[in-house]
């Protein structure tokens, strides 16, 4: 007793009670996650199904399909976790949903480490703040690619969907009706005529003003800077102070204030596909095919009707979420 | 790097001087911006403040509502006012006219008010009209804390008229917000720095606006309230 206290003492400036403690713990700990080892490794060897489920209390969540749902600090993403929760529970999965853990930088340690097994996540934004900064990756195929070859090992994507949340050149639709604009390529002959509005990065950012003039040829008339796709730069658009605006795809007062997003060909904004990133050790094939077939159907301007609903309509997350997995046969 | 190296590595680049968004045509927008703002807000409460301290009357009352309306949040005004009017100049020349009101008003109603009450009876004893007595007493006298007020409302509309820049506006906000977008500090540091300059020159013109007003026969008695 007498040697180790001293050693204790000598080891760490912390209280030797503290230190005691923790030491204690972290053996409880160690013997917890051994045990967990074993019930998972013979969990798996017993059943690839979804019968018997939890009943070992130490199992983690892979061995029998419970697992955990997580989601960012927004609405968005928060229903996209939702229909992800609703979708499984439907298929007998047990889930445990983890929602408004915060930014990418809080919740993404909490996935590498698997306290999170399944999160909504964006290819595009994820690959750049998270997994490689520097990446130039702009097409969904190219931003899959280098996720799936940067992620970390615990880690992997899914299917993407074809819904994107992401910067766009957004006109009214009288502009859009009256200059035949469906693509930001057809501003060609009107540029130079346009204020353009965004975030205040927008003007030097290499996917802002200068990405338009190098892919699509664009010079506008003006910049005005405003904000990012907020209530200013949607003021700005109604009010015709800019013709043109940086608006996320997915801004709800897109189908309220009759806005159309123009189509990116060249991707002068880098894809950001709605994609499950999950903790692979967690999933099971009854997941992987859930998640799958939702981003199958998933699409923009459903994930835009949902976000109006939630965000400007205060509707109840639960109920658009399953109205939308019943209109797409999945609920 | 300090501040200061931080905003003179970005200012001592001669583009920062030239074209529509150079510093000296910033500073210009920021003096218009806050030169027509704190002229209707003189407008405003110059006379209302004068009234109140000449009557005595709601005294209370309005410096209380000039205390609580500093609490108004200057940049959630002017976002909610350019939301519903659209980017019309009243959208930020509404909330710099606020924010300038209440230190004039409070100033020169204190200083109508505060004028000696012996002195109020001589000019009416001589047989002073109201308005004379206004005009020739009250307000000399009052001077030094009329100037007072017009100066720190001056200060604060000077100060705040870089958030025009928040709704896609000129100004020396621009380098603050701009700045900040892309992390570029020394041009965030370098309008920081010209608004503290033009907040001491705003502060020194007022001081000559007041050797100006004062009354001679006051100046001593001014110096020292």
């Amino acid at each position: 007793m007498f040697p180790r206290s001293r050693f204790a003492a000598i080891a760490s400036p912390l209280p030797r009670r503290n230190l005691r403690a923790g030491a204690i713990g972290g053996l409880a700990l160690l013997t917890s996650l051994g045990l967990a080892a074993c019930g998972s490794s013979g969990g798996s060897g017993s059943s690839g199904s979804s019968s018997s489920s939890s009943s070992n209390p130490l199992a983690p969540s892979a061995a029998k399909g419970s697992v955990v749902v997580g989601s960012a600090n927004f609405p968005e993403n928060e229903l996209l976790a939702e229909i992800y929760v609703l979708a499984l529970q439907a298929k007998h999965v047990k889930v445990t949903p983890k929602f408004n853990i915060g930014a990418r930088e809080v919740y993404y340690p909490q996935i590498q480490k698997g306290a999170i097994s399944i999160i909504p996540e964006y290819n595009g934004a994820l690959l750049t703040t998270s997994v490689d900064t520097s990446s130039t990756a702009a097409t969904t195929a190219q931003v899959d690619a280098a996720l799936t070859a940067k992620l970390p090992s615990t880690l992997e994507i899914l299917n993407p969907s074809s819904a994107q949340d992401k910067d766009s050149v957004t006109v009214t639709q009288a502009t859009a009706k009256k200059d035949h604009l469906t693509s930001i390529a057809d501003l060609k002959p009107f540029a130079k005529d346009m204020a353009i509005g965004g975030p205040p990065e927008f003007k030097t950012r290499t996917d802002g003003l200068v990405g338009l003039k190098k892919n699509y040829g664009l010079t506008f008339k003006s910049f005005v800077p405003l904000d990012e796709s907020g209530p200013l730069t949607l003021a700005a658009l109604k009010d015709g102070k800019v013709q043109a605006a940086d608006v996320f795809t997915t801004t709800p007062q897109i189908v309220t204030d009759k806005l159309v997003a123009l189509a990116d060909p060249k991707f002068n904004f880098a894809a950001q596909n709605v994609v499950p990133l999950v903790y692979k050790k967690a999933v099971t094939p009854t997941i992987t095919s859930t998640l799958n077939a939702i981003s199958a159907r998933m699409t923009t301007s459903a994930l835009l009707q949902m976000d109006k609903a939630v965000i400007l309509d205060h509707a109840n997350y639960s109920t658009v979420a399953s109205a939308w997995l019943k209109a797409v046969g999945l609920g | 790097m300090s501040f200061f190296s931080f905003a003179w590595n970005w200012l001592k680049q001669p583009q920062q001087w030239h074209g529509s968004g150079g510093i000296p045509i910033r500073i210009l927008e920021q003096l218009y911006y806050s030169g027509l703002a704190l002229l209707i807000a003189a407008l405003i409460a110059v006379p209302l403040g004068i009234l109140i301290g000449h009557t005595g009357r709601g005294a209370v009352l309005v410096v209380n509502i000039a205390n609580a309306w500093r609490a108004i949040p200057t940049l959630a005004l002017l976002v909610l006012l350019t939301i519903w009017l659209g980017f019309s100049v009243l959208a930020w020349l509404v909330p710099l006219v606020v924010l300038g009101i209440p230190p004039i008003l409070v100033n020169v109603s204190e200083g109508v008010a505060g004028v000696d009450p012996e002195l109020r009876d001589a000019a009416r004893g001589v047989g002073m009209t109201p308005w004379q007595q206004v005009r020739k007493v009250e307000v000399p006298v009052a001077m030094p804390l009329i100037v007072l007020g017009l100066r720190t409302g001056a200060i604060f509309v000077v100060a705040t008229a870089t958030i025009a820049a928040y709704i896609g506006l000129g100004g020396l906000g621009r380098y603050i917000i701009d700045g900040l977008a892309v992390s570029n500090y020394g041009e965030v540091a370098g309008g920081a720095l010209f608004v503290v300059l033009l907040a001491l020159a705003v502060q020194a013109f007022f001081m000559g606006v007041r050797r100006a007003a004062v009354p001679k026969g006051l100046r001593q008695q001014g110096r020292a309230s």
